[in-house]
């Protein structure tokens, strides 16, 4: 347990020092969701008074959207650095040190947990320059970027354990290209669920992505549903640990192909 | 003290799935390996004779389909988490991170090690060791080739191992580096103490490094023992012949194989080698019996035996050939 956790701190500080040489590649990351921001923000920004949308800024409404949408749109690529990890023979190194398996799972976890927060934050602050009023506050900010976070762990560690299993770049853009928009547009982040036909609200019930856009924008609201929003986040929370586990459990497999 | 052997295995047998192939590809078929303490012991054989799956099994990256494994006494399918402990791996690809520096590999390294504060300044002794100290807070991915092997001796180094593996250490390294590679390898086992087994496919390499080594080929070990004891086996000289062009190699070879003194006569393409014990007084006759037969030789010489023929008495290949063979076909390391 002990070196399970010493072993978490070492290479996540490897992770971490890595971002930290090159800042701008967080910043640049940034620019596809501050267009969704601006530009759907404008598009769409009478959506809001659809009957039924319940009224409001659409800007503000959009925001959980865009940075759940993010989490998930940025961490769906670390398939690919575990590949380039793979390549280069550095997972070897490790997996032939004492290096605790799952702190080698949890560095990316950690690197993740990390970049997300901070392009949330970022995303949230253009947000906020761009006129949203987010009544929420810090409370409902912290909230939302947990979410985020929750959300880029599971689809971080799903693309990790593809990478490790399928070992070809092509399939992580092939999950990519077959999971982004269907989740993305299968949730609440640019329209309500209660405008979907019914089949689609069901199947939005159960998008982990929806639950982050919910709890982030109930979070972020005038009056925000606390109860509710630890339900969603609780249910983020055991989903993330799941596919942290089974990200672990693909370096059996991997060891077998090697 | 655990046994007298670094390094026992016995029966490997290792088979990996290939696509279009129900058999998969047999890349170790009965691997048997004993390696004695303090020894550097090579590896030698040509890509894909089943080195690198070796050294795979015995760092516990790779778990054999059959057989059993012991390194530094530790059952390498039962403990290997003390395995890894024991041993320091230089693979055939780098490993070491470019997007850190140098020092910092080697500090990360140390601390995965259990090494905590003292991996710092183990850290700075290797990098000096290694010449990498002006370099040490460089990015790793402006370093050249032969640094970058250096560090990832270096990184192999960092707690003290047992038991180093090399595997193919030397390869893509210029020769410069490779005379300073080897240099180093050569102080390991003396000054440390340490037992190094390296995988080679360069036979030169095996000759000079290895005390003893282990000829591998199609997944099994075909002779093992001193260099100097396998070529001392063959007795002899070698006369190698070229034959002229448009000859038929058939012929030349009853012509020679009624020779006396002439032995272990070998056709490969429109090269012949034989054995002799004496082979510059063996020449004349043997040019005249090529004449008789209708096939005359293009080219002699005489020439020591070789680990190429070692190589060669042993599997009916010449190295070279083997070599080619492999990169015709898949390659997998």
């Amino acid at each position: 347990m002990t070196t399970t956790l010493t072993h978490t701190w070492y290479l996540s500080g490897r992770r971490l020092h890595a971002i930290a040489r090159q800042p701008f590649v967080i910043v640049g990351n940034i620019f596809q969701p501050a267009i969704w921001l601006f530009l759907f923000g404008e598009l769409f920004k009478r959506v809001a008074e659809i009957p039924g949308f319940g009224g409001g800024s659409y800007l503000d409404y959009l925001i959980p959207g865009v940075i759940a949408m993010n989490a998930m749109n940025a961490n769906m690529w670390a398939g690919m650095g575990t590949l380039e990890e793979i390549d280069r023979g550095t997972l070897n190194r490790f997996l032939v040190s004492p290096a605790s398996r799952v702190a080698l799972m949890n560095a990316n976890v950690v690197e993740q947990a990390v970049t997300t927060t901070l392009q949330s934050i970022i995303i949230l602050l253009l947000g906020l320059l761009a006129g949203a009023e987010l009544p929420g506050g810090l409370a409902g900010a912290a909230a939302m970027v947990a979410a985020a976070v929750l959300v880029g762990i599971v689809f971080g560690s799903l693309s990790n354990a593809a990478g490790m299993v399928l070992r070809q770049r092509e399939a992580i853009i092939g999950i990519y290209i077959v999971f982004m928009l269907p989740l993305t547009f299968l949730s609440s982040a640019f329209m309500p669920t209660g405008l979907m036909p019914g089949w689609l609200r069901h199947i939005a019930t159960w998008n982990p992505l929806d639950w982050a856009v919910r709890a982030g924008r109930s979070a972020l609201s005038t009056n925000p549903e606390w109860g509710d929003v630890s339900v969603r986040l609780g249910g983020l929370l055991a989903l993330a640990i799941v596919c942290v586990a089974v990200s672990v459990a693909t370096f059996r497999s991997y060891q077998k192909s090697v | 003290m655990p046994s007298s052997a670094a390094i026992e295995a016995q029966g490997l047998v290792k088979t990996y799935a290939v696509r279009g192939d129900k058999e998969g590809v047999r890349a170790l078929d009965g691997l048997d390996v004993t390696v004695p303490r303090g020894a550097v012991f090579g590896l030698l054989g040509p890509n894909g004779a089943g080195k690198s799956t070796t050294i795979k099994i015995l760092t516990t990256l790779a778990r054999p389909d059959e057989g059993t494994a012991i390194v530094d006494g530790i059952d390498v399918l039962r403990r290997p988490d003390r395995v890894r402990r024991a041993i320091g791996v230089v693979a055939q690809r780098s490993g070491a991170d470019p997007g850190a520096t140098g020092r910092e590999n080697l500090v990360l390294q140390g601390r995965l090690h259990g090494l905590g504060a003292n991996a710092a300044s183990r850290a700075d002794e290797l990098l000096a060791r290694f010449g990498l100290t002006g370099a040490a807070g460089r990015l790793v991915k402006t370093y050249s080739g032969g640094m970058q092997r250096r560090l990832d001796v270096a990184l192999g180094l960092v707690h003290r191992p047992e038991v180093l593996f090399l595997d193919e250490p030397t390869t893509g390294l210029d020769p410069e580096s490779r005379a300073a590679m080897w240099e180093e390898i050569t102080r390991l086992a003396g000054e440390d103490g340490m037992t190094v087994l390296l995988t080679t496919h360069y036979l030169e390499e095996a000759d000079r490094l290895a005390g003893r080594i282990a000829i591998v080929d199609r997944g099994r070990v075909v002779a093992e023992g001193p260099p100097d004891e396998l070529k001392g086996a063959l007795h002899g000289d070698v006369v190698h012949l070229e034959l002229a062009a448009e000859t038929d190699p058939a012929a030349a070879r009853s012509a020679l194989q009624d020779l006396q003194g002439i032995r272990n006569v070998l056709v490969a393409g429109d090269a012949i080698s034989a054995r002799s014990d004496d082979g510059a007084s063996a020449v004349p006759a043997i040019l005249a019996a090529l004449q008789t037969a209708g096939a005359p030789a293009a080219s002699v010489t005489v020439a020591r035996p070789s680990l190429d023929d070692v190589y060669l008495r042993l599997t009916g290949r010449r190295y070279s050939e083997s070599e080619d063979l492999v990169a015709e076909g898949a390659n997998r390391s």
